[in-house]
């Protein structure tokens, strides 16, 4: 029976071939937009770590003046002070703890004549890597005594072992950063976790290529290396100086394995906050505890522009499928006798309804391969745009399949309205017409 | 009038018609937000820098000898930049429209307090910097030798609470004094009263603001002390790529020890500024057409049903008496009515679509105009679409109403 209506569908449809491929076209547009759209939105509002997102958590506190302070609105500062940032590590309240901040490296590569260049860098303590998975592929992290002394250790991330060391073991080798010898310590296995989520508001970009060097921060400040994103509260002296600037400039990340460390983590910022307006350096008593995922909501991570095309992707599928049930139903309407004259000679209302269904079903799917070629192609032009993220957008296999679900989904829904029109025509009056 | 044969045989297809109405709707809500968004672009990226952008160069360097004085490194790299032939003025400054070193800092009119404050981009630069970047002065004067300080970036720019001298731009001299008599008057950067000496037309911010703010910036006779610094240059729009590829072989040659960065024309930097706005102008006026075109099919197909589905109803009007012409202004007329019935509906929708965007997108007030203009493009749509299949059923001959079907 299935080819039956198959073979009905494709025959009707082949009776307007003009407006049969302008509905598939303007369907596989649609499709095709979605799924672009679709495809960076999910890429750009990804989850970083997925084995480990939940557990993560970005303690904030406010050492803000009063000004344009108001209760319950104002958020507290995404960034810390130096003081706060190592009383907080230094209170090792959290299963692992590090702070961190982004700065531009520059990179005195040994051999003859090759030129400095610019790298990303870390600056961050030495929990860092056991609380963020950070695989390595030779040695490994340094350790709080490397903090606590200053040493002059580095790890390198497998690009730049690859550009200065062709790749070999490098652990115990020199690298000249700013003017400084620093001696690597581990070469990590490619990692750049999208979005770059530790370093939101320290500087730097969101996504792409991870970074290049991190490093030990007290070793790191020692030679001079700046921060990556800087904001004052008060006059400063000295912004050499910035541990003991009134300025916020360093992130914190704590590991809390269960809802109970939550509460108490929670419990203790706003403790922190209360003993530091106790002791005047705080105004504002308010703290923040976000997770990972709320804290990437929190910062807006996914650009306006991006969410923009996706609801416009949406809305101009919603065109395509209201103008795709429009055409179908104009269609089975002119086919009132042919429909009369088959359920006179004992098609059931079913049957009707199953033909005209099978007959969107193929305007759908076809639209759905279009679709995904419009795709494609609109991954490929995402790929030769100058953004951040360019280089990730590629169809993976569940949008894939979503492309077929939205146009199957798209298509039914189209067909529903018609087939319901051309199964509960009465078959008497079409026969009289002729 | 022939409207209420076409109402009264429009009411037996309610369905389809409501179907294609509301396809009209929603293509004229999304187009009329879509066309504005794309006008408020092109404004943007056309407004004027201010700056001769066929004629200036740039590049960056960075210093990495932490010994050497910045400002000394600075000196010998702009004399041997003017020394290349071809270069007619060089200067090191900190900012260049568009390179996105936007340090703002907020002007008060009167000391202590806010009141009339405006928020500028700063820019600061070696002698040199208003004919090298081809500044239009409109009034008064260019800073004398005298009034250059030290930047003291180390001190996070105290230079400028110290600096007694500024040249605005026409737009922030217009804000911070809107009598127009800003040459003269002073501001207060800190505490410190700078007396505006200049005005130049016109010179865009380093990085993206507010809408009419994109054109407040000051210049202050303040000198780079950073080991990070942006070299440019004015020469012929012919001999920028030679240029710039000398300049980057004398800096290197100069001091190997430092890193040079993008080496760029002003027009390249304003083209990479805009890109994503290029992208997305492109984007919505594509989906703009398509959506137009979309729509156009639905018309055309309908009507081209009817036409099909009516032909002998055609043929009995023209038997009895009706011209081509009537039969033509009947479908004509028969558009008009939903189209009309689409466009109600999608003005109402274009200002609901409105609203949700400038929340949830900071895209301002859809202007009143975009209404119209909305509305008359899909009339016009609506009848070109339309033409095709009425000029078919025009042409149906009267013999049909006599064959049986």
């Amino acid at each position: 029976m299935f080819t039956y209506y198959l073979e009905l569908a494709i025959r009707s449809l082949r009776r307007n071939k003009v407006l049969t491929t302008l509905m598939v076209l303007a369907l596989g547009l649609g499709i095709g937009a979605c799924i672009t759209t679709l495809t960076v939105l999910k890429l750009l509002s990804g989850d970083p770590l997925p084995q480990k997102s939940a557990q993560l958590f970005y303690p904030q506190v406010d050492p803000f003046p009063m000004d344009g302070y108001v209760a319950g609105e104002t958020k507290p500062q995404p960034t810390m002070t130096y003081t706060d940032a190592m009383n907080l590590l230094h209170a090792r309240k959290a299963t692992h703890q590090a702070v961190m901040t982004t700065t531009g490296a520059k990179i005195a590569p040994q051999q003859a004549n090759a030129h400095p260049f610019y790298s990303d860098g870390v600056m961050t303590t030495s929990d860092f890597f056991g609380m963020f998975d950070v695989p390595f592929q030779y040695g490994g992290g340094w350790t709080e005594s490397d903090d606590e002394s200053r040493a002059r250790v580095v790890v390198i991330a497998d690009f730049l072992n690859d550009k200065l060391f062709g790749g070999a073991n490098s652990v115990g080798k020199t690298l000249r950063i700013n003017d400084h010898d620093f001696r690597i310590v581990g070469v990590l296995k490619h990692w750049a976790p999208q979005p770059r989520f530790y370093s939101l508001d320290l500087g730097g970009r969101d996504y792409g290529d991870g970074d290049a060097v991190f490093l030990p921060l007290q070793s790191a400040r020692a030679a001079d290396m700046a921060a990556g994103n800087t904001n004052c509260f008060d006059e400063i002296k000295d912004l050499k100086h910035l541990e003991t600037a009134p300025c916020i400039w360093l992130g914190m990340w704590v590991q809390l394995d269960n809802s109970a460390a939550v509460a108490d983590y929670k419990a203790f910022l706003a403790n922190y906050a209360r003993q530091q307006i106790a002791l005047g350096r705080f105004h504002r008593p308010d703290t923040g505890l976000p997770d990972l995922m709320r804290w990437l909501r929190d910062e807006q991570v996914v650009p306006d522009d991006v969410r923009l095309q996706a609801g416009l992707a949406f809305g101009f599928l919603l065109i395509c499928v209201i103008n795709t049930v429009g055409l179908l139903l104009a269609k089975c309407l002119r086919r009132s006798q042919e429909i009369g004259v088959r359920r006179a000679l004992g098609a059931t209302q079913r049957t009707i309804f199953a033909q005209f269904m099978v007959e969107a079903g193929i305007v759908g799917l076809a639209g759905g391969l279009l679709g995904l070629v419009f795709a494609e192609l609109g991954l490929l032009g995402i790929r030769h745009q100058p953004a951040e993220y360019a280089s990730l957008a590629h169809l993976d296999v569940s949008m894939f399949a979503l492309t077929f679900v939205v146009a199957i989904v798209a298509s039914l829904v189209a067909g529903l309205l018609p087939a319901w029109r051309a199964c509960v025509l009465a078959p008497a009056p079409q026969l009289k017409a002729s | 009038m022939i409207l209420r044969p076409i109402l009264s045989s429009l009411t037996r297809h309610k369905l389809t018609v409501m179907l294609l109405m509301l396809q009209v709707a929603l293509t004229c809500g999304i187009v009329c937000n879509v066309a504005f968004m794309i006008e408020e672009r092109i404004a943007r990226m056309s407004a004027p820098s201010g700056v001769a952008e066929d004629e200036v160069v740039l590049i960056d360097s960075v210093q990495v000898d932490p010994h050497t004085n910045p400002q000394m490194r600075h000196l010998e790299d702009v004399a041997a930049l003017r020394a290349i032939p071809g270069v007619r003025s060089a200067v090191a400054v900190d900012a260049v429209p568009f390179n996105g070193s936007d340090w703002t800092s907020s002007l008060n009119t009167q000391p202590d307090s806010d009141a009339n404050a405006a928020s500028a981009s700063v820019y600061n630069g070696t002698p040199g910097e208003l004919q090298t970047l081809g500044l239009n002065l409109i009034a008064g004067r260019d800073f004398l030798p005298g009034e250059y300080l030290p930047l003291d970036s180390a001190h996070d720019g105290a230079g400028l609470g110290k600096v007694s001298t500024v040249i605005v731009t026409r737009a922030l001299a217009d804000k911070l004094f809107p009598a127009g008599n800003a040459l003269g008057k002073s501001v207060y950067p800190f505490s410190q009263p700078a007396r505006i000496v200049g005005i130049v037309d016109h010179l865009s911010r380093p990085g993206p603001h507010d809408a009419g703010a994109e054109d407040y910036s000051a210049l202050f006779p303040l000198l780079p002390d950073t080991a990070e610094v942006t070299y440019v240059m004015r020469t012929a729009a012919r001999n920028r790529k030679h240029v710039l590829e000398i300049a980057k072989a004398t800096l290197t040659r100069l001091d190997g020890n430092r890193i040079v960065r993008q080496p760029s024309t002003f027009a390249q930097l304003r083209a990479d500024y805009f890109h994503r706005d290029r992208t997305m102008v492109g984007l919505l006026l594509a989906a703009a057409v398509a959506l137009a075109f979309v729509t156009a099919v639905a018309i055309a197909g309908l009507a081209h049903f009817w036409v099909g589905q009516r032909r002998r109803t055609i043929g009995i009007r023209r038997a009895i008496g009706a011209t081509r012409g009537d039969i033509l202004r009947y479908f004509q007329t028969e558009n008009f009515l939903i189209v009309s019935g689409g466009v109600v509906l999608g003005l109402l929708l274009a200002m609901m679509l409105n609203l949700i965007l400038m929340q949830q997108y900071e895209v301002p007030r859809l202007p009143v105009y975009y209404l119209p203009i909305g509305a008359a493009v899909l009339w016009l749509l609506g009848q070109l679409a339309v033409l095709g299949p009425a000029l078919r059923a025009a042409a149906v001959p009267p013999v049909v109403a006599t064959r049986s079907m």
